[in-house]
């Protein structure tokens, strides 16, 4: 399978993306420069975290006009895969690709720590190598993470399991006190309806080696490799995307 | 507009903060009264910031060499050799006074500035630690200024891409008017491409890249950072920098990516003093001149001056000597990350440092007026008059505590012991994915990607000591630094300093100076541990107030398999747990005199450098046999507030202990001591006897304290209270502080 890294202005993970893509998980990942619109033939483009241009005006608000951009869109509407981490969720929701947005965490501070998730929902590309409820440990690291959404919305993507993760505690329980931004119903991860668009909050790239941040997140990646292997995923007739 | 090109007078001298003598030895040199421009260049190049006019006799002391010293100090950051064809480029600096007076933009420019050090020597930073002095929670400014300071060491760093993976934090009364934001930044540099600041080459062209000059942080160098406070600190908010980590990040990669390519002769950044420090530095060490035309500087606004171009620290910049021809290589780059590049100027062999604007030369200056030939001080230095009556403590006034169990808990809940997670998890520790060991444990371990190495890194200095006894606590600053990299695993491979002092024109400031230099030099040259870069911040004073001498210490240390990285938390129920090293009796400048008793007194805690190395050296064997399960350095708190952190700082749930202690010493000597050379381990019962062994072998004195054991710590007979209580306290002491609603206390 071949992933593509998108590197904006002012990306930073974009280096432990490739790194756990090729050096932990031996994948065949390249770098997307933001001014090109050549995908280089990738089945996944990967939209990493950072600070895309310094997050000024609005996080991934001047990303999304990126020219690699309108490429990144194009693969989604055509079912091919779209992921976001962090900043790349910002961009994703800014581009119109997934629904809602992430604003300044409650606290109004930036928060770095390892966080539990509740896989809510297996059957997507992106967690098929999961058990339903099971839990996982991945760090966040963000100022600007609070999922919202108006309540329309909200209730879709509940009632058709677009929420794939969510904040828990160790026992499983998504209380207030687990929920470490004041996002909306704890939502940490969500899908499009087509279930080719992932964007989340938690950094899975900094969780797929036991020496550093645990393995958490390795199974996200295995599993969309799993899907491509497979051919399994058939995206949903193209419907306008996010909703 | 004022070019500035007529003859100053003595009175415009002194308003830039220049003395008498120096004005007139300026004319002197120069056969005339130099202009204003000139002016502006020489009164930053001999301020105390730039030239070290106090500090630099003092030290060449240091031990600076040592086989694997790539390079010493005298470039933007110094150079370790860690082997595979690698090195670590490092250094630590200062941004005191911007920092108190614009807390976020103070603290944020410094993380940006010691950054740019780093990667102008070729190097990818890899990691950032700091380290923060802050007044007493009852002064009312203290939350503002910490909230403010760990933002902007957040904003940057976080945004840059960077992780911040250690430091360390006080708060004392001595430093409410003046507190101290340290910065280090290490990176990693093949040891075959290190860039460095040399101009070199007549003719070659000067190239000016990064952000468009401002008018801000005009005279930071000069009148911000080498002179003493004293009234509103508001009004001096124009002097300090604004920082813009995005365009930091462009230059950043921007800067390596050129490195790939064959086109830069020099580079340097351009920190304090800007655009004059750059060039001048850079011609100075080549032993030839600079001519700059002002006409091409990139600028943010129209009718800027010859005197604010040159004077201005507008951030995220930085002066390239290139080779000839290759410009548009450089500019091809640039134009990539959407930065600014111009030439500006050429290498000249005149040896001068000149600039014209609208075709008109207004500044024409040797290099080695500037440089070299910049004045050097011996100023005069004496023991302040109540030195005596400070190390003065008669234990017997000393009443032991009531209730030993109380007594950890408030020790556990003084902002100087308790966790410091409330500042840390603002920081991004985990970017670049090296981080093995992350804040919270004695010392960071960052692994080298595409080796079996990990790099320890811990930044230490209890200025209370330094306050008692410099020496003595500029010894032990170096050696705790070293310790923390021990007990993570690593050798201690070199320092950085970062040396904070009040005004060297007092003869008790310049002999703590000259006192902790002495302890520095004799600590490094017993650790074989060479000091390879560093910064001297004087003036740390307001109204006539110095603060606690304060030389921070920054230990980089290398750990051949990464496998041996080791934290300081109990690991498992029916572990040993073992003490190397003695305890005495002693108290002077502990944690628990101040918080019991109030008192900072006494003779700091012993140091014997050899045994120290000694203890260092059976903690690393027996680390590297394989037999530790933890290791903890015992500092602030001493012994007590050592086994509460290796029972409390680990993972959930946390691991209880159980201690029986006995020595001929007082209980809270014993228990809250702050003796030097002394290690906490944890190990299986069945590898205890080759431990014993280890350290027989090196003579150090072990004792087996106990086993980790239960979900309390249990020190028989004093001490008995439940780790969930001791978390409790430990975690929430700065939390509880910073609350938005919290009132001012103590």
């Amino acid at each position: 399978m071949r992933w593509g890294v998108v590197t904006f202005p002012g990306s930073n993970d974009d280096h432990d993306a490739l790194y756990a893509l090729d050096h932990v998980l031996g994948q065949d990942a390249v770098s997307l420069w933001h001014k090109e619109r050549d995908l280089k033939g990738v089945d996944c483009v990967l939209l990493p975290g950072g600070f895309s241009y310094g997050d000024y005006l609005r996080c991934g608000a001047m990303a999304r006009f990126s020219p690699i951009m309108e490429s990144v869109v194009e693969l989604a509407r055509r079912g091919g895969f779209v992921w976001g981490v962090c900043n790349g969720f910002q961009v994703l929701c800014e581009a119109g690709l997934l629904p809602g947005a992430l604003i300044r965490n409650r606290s109004l501070q930036f928060i770095c720590t390892p966080v539990q998730l509740r896989v809510e929902e297996t059957e997507t590309p992106f967690t098929n190598q999961y058990t339903r409820g099971e839990i996982i440990s991945i760090p966040i690291k963000h100022g600007e993470g609070c999922y919202i959404a108006d309540p329309v919305t909200l209730e879709q993507l509940e009632e058709n399991r677009q929420v794939v993760l969510r904040y828990v505690d160790s026992s499983g329980r998504a209380t207030p006190e687990a929920n470490p931004n004041g996002a909306l119903n704890n939502i940490a991860g969500i899908v499009n309806a087509q279930r080719n668009v992932f964007g989340l909050m938690p950094h899975p790239e900094h969780a797929v080696e036991k020496l550093v941040g645990g393995e958490g997140g390795l199974r996200l990646f295995q599993s969309l490799i799993t899907a491509h292997a497979d051919g399994t995923h058939r995206p949903a007739a193209a419907v306008a995307p996010g909703h | 507009m004022r070019i500035g090109t007529e003859p100053v007078s003595k009175a415009e001298a002194l308003d830039h903060g220049l003395s008498a003598e120096e004005f007139a030895r300026i004319c002197e040199t120069l056969g005339r009264a130099p202009n204003l421009v000139e002016l502006g260049v020489l009164s930053v190049m001999w301020s105390e910031h730039c030239s070290y006019k106090s500090s630099r006799r003092h030290l060449k002391q240091l031990p600076t060499s040592g086989p694997r010293v790539l390079q010493g100090p005298g470039e933007n950051a110094g150079v370790i050799d860690i082997g595979d064809g690698l090195a670590v480029a490092f250094k630590m600096e200062s941004h005191n006074h911007p920092s108190f007076v614009e807390p976020y933009q103070g603290a944020a420019t410094g993380v940006g500035g010691i950054l740019r050090d780093v990667f102008t020597m070729g190097a990818r930073p890899i990691a950032n630690l700091n380290s923060l002095r802050f007044g007493s929670f009852d002064h009312p400014r203290t939350r503002y200024l910490v909230n403010g300071v760990v933002a902007g060491i957040g904003g940057y760093g976080n945004c840059i891409g960077v992780p911040t993976v250690g430091g360390e934090v006080y708060f004392d009364a001595g430093y409410n008017e003046n507190i101290l934001v340290n910065a280090f930044t290490l990176g990693i540099v093949r040891n075959d491409r290190i860039f460095r600041a040399k101009a070199t080459g007549v003719g070659n062209p000067v190239i000016y890249v990064g952000s468009k000059t401002g008018r801000d942080g005009i005279h930071g160098a000069s009148l911000l950072a080498s002179a003493e406070f004293s009234g509103e600190a508001e009004e001096k908010r124009p002097t300090v920098q604004v920082g813009d980590p995005f365009t930091e990040k462009l230059l950043l990669e921007a800067c390596l990516e050129l490195m790939e390519l064959d086109a830069i002769v020099a580079i340097q950044d351009m920190g304090a003093a800007g655009l004059t420090s750059s060039s001048v530095e850079m011609a100075g060490r080549g032993g030839l001149g600079i001519l700059l035309d002002l006409d091409q500087i990139p600028v943010r606004e129209m009718s800027m001056t010859p005197y604010d171009m040159l004077l201005s620290e507008s951030q995220e910049r930085m002066l390239i000597v290139a080779r000839a021809g290759a410009e548009e290589i450089v500019q091809g780059v640039f134009r990539k990350w959407d930065l600014d590049a111009a030439v500006v100027g050429s290498v000249t062999e005149d040896g001068l440092f000149r600039a014209t604007f609208h075709k008109q030369e207004v500044v024409c200056l040797p290099v080695g007026l500037l440089t070299d030939d910049a004045p050097a001080y011996d100023r005069p230095a004496n023991p302040p008059d109540d030195f005596d009556t400070l190390q003065v403590l008669r234990l017997d006034r000393i009443p032991p505590p009531g209730d030993y169990s109380q007594t950890l808990l408030r020790l556990l809940d003084s902002p100087n012991i308790a966790s410091k997670a409330w500042v840390y998890r603002q920081y991004d520790s985990l970017v670049r994915s090296n981080t093995i060991v992350g804040p919270g444990s004695d010392a960071a371990v960052l692994r080298v990607k595409g080796t079996h190495k990990g790099i320890a890194l811990s930044v230490d200095c209890n200025s209370r000591y330094c306050l008692l006894d410099p020496y003595v606590g500029a010894m032990i600053a170096v050696v705790e630094g070293a310790r923390n990299v021990v007990c993570s695993g690593g050798v201690p491979l070199g320092v950085t300093d970062c040396l904070n002092f009040g005004n060297p024109e007092k003869p008790a400031v310049m002999w703590q100076f000259t006192e902790a230099i002495r302890g520095i030099r004799d600590a490094c040259v017993a650790l074989n541990t060479p000091v390879v870069s560093g910064n001297v911040s004087f003036y740390n004073e307001t109204d006539g107030r110095a603060i606690p001498p304060t030389p921070s210490i920054a230990m980089v240390g290398l750990l051949d398999q990464l496998e041996h990285h080791t934290t300081q938390w109990f690991k498992a129920e029916g572990d040993q747990i073992v003490l190397l090293g003695r305890t005495r009796e002693e108290l002077g400048g502990t944690e628990y005199l101040a918080i019991e008793h109030g008192q900072v007194q006494g003779a700091p805690p012993w140091i014997d450098l050899r045994v120290e190395k000694q203890v260092q050296q059976v903690c690393l064997q027996a680390i590297r046999e394989g037999l530790v399960r933890s290791a903890h350095d015992v500092s602030e708190g001493g012994l007590a507030v050592c086994l509460a952190e290796c029972c409390i700082t680990g993972p959930d749930p946390h691991l209880g202990a159980a201690i029986e202690l006995e020595g001929a010493i007082r209980p809270d000597a014993l228990l809250f001591g702050e003796s030097q050379s002394r290690i906490v381990l944890s190990v299986r019962k069945r590898q205890l006897g080759r431990l014993r062994e280890i350290a027989s072998a090196e003579d150090v004195t072990l004792t087996v304290l106990g086993e980790v054991r239960g979900r309390r710590l249990v020190i028989s007979p004093l001490i008995d209270v439940d780790c969930e209580e001791l978390a409790r306290v430990y975690y929430n002491a700065l939390p509880r502080r910073m609350a938005a609603d919290a009132q001012p206390s103590s």
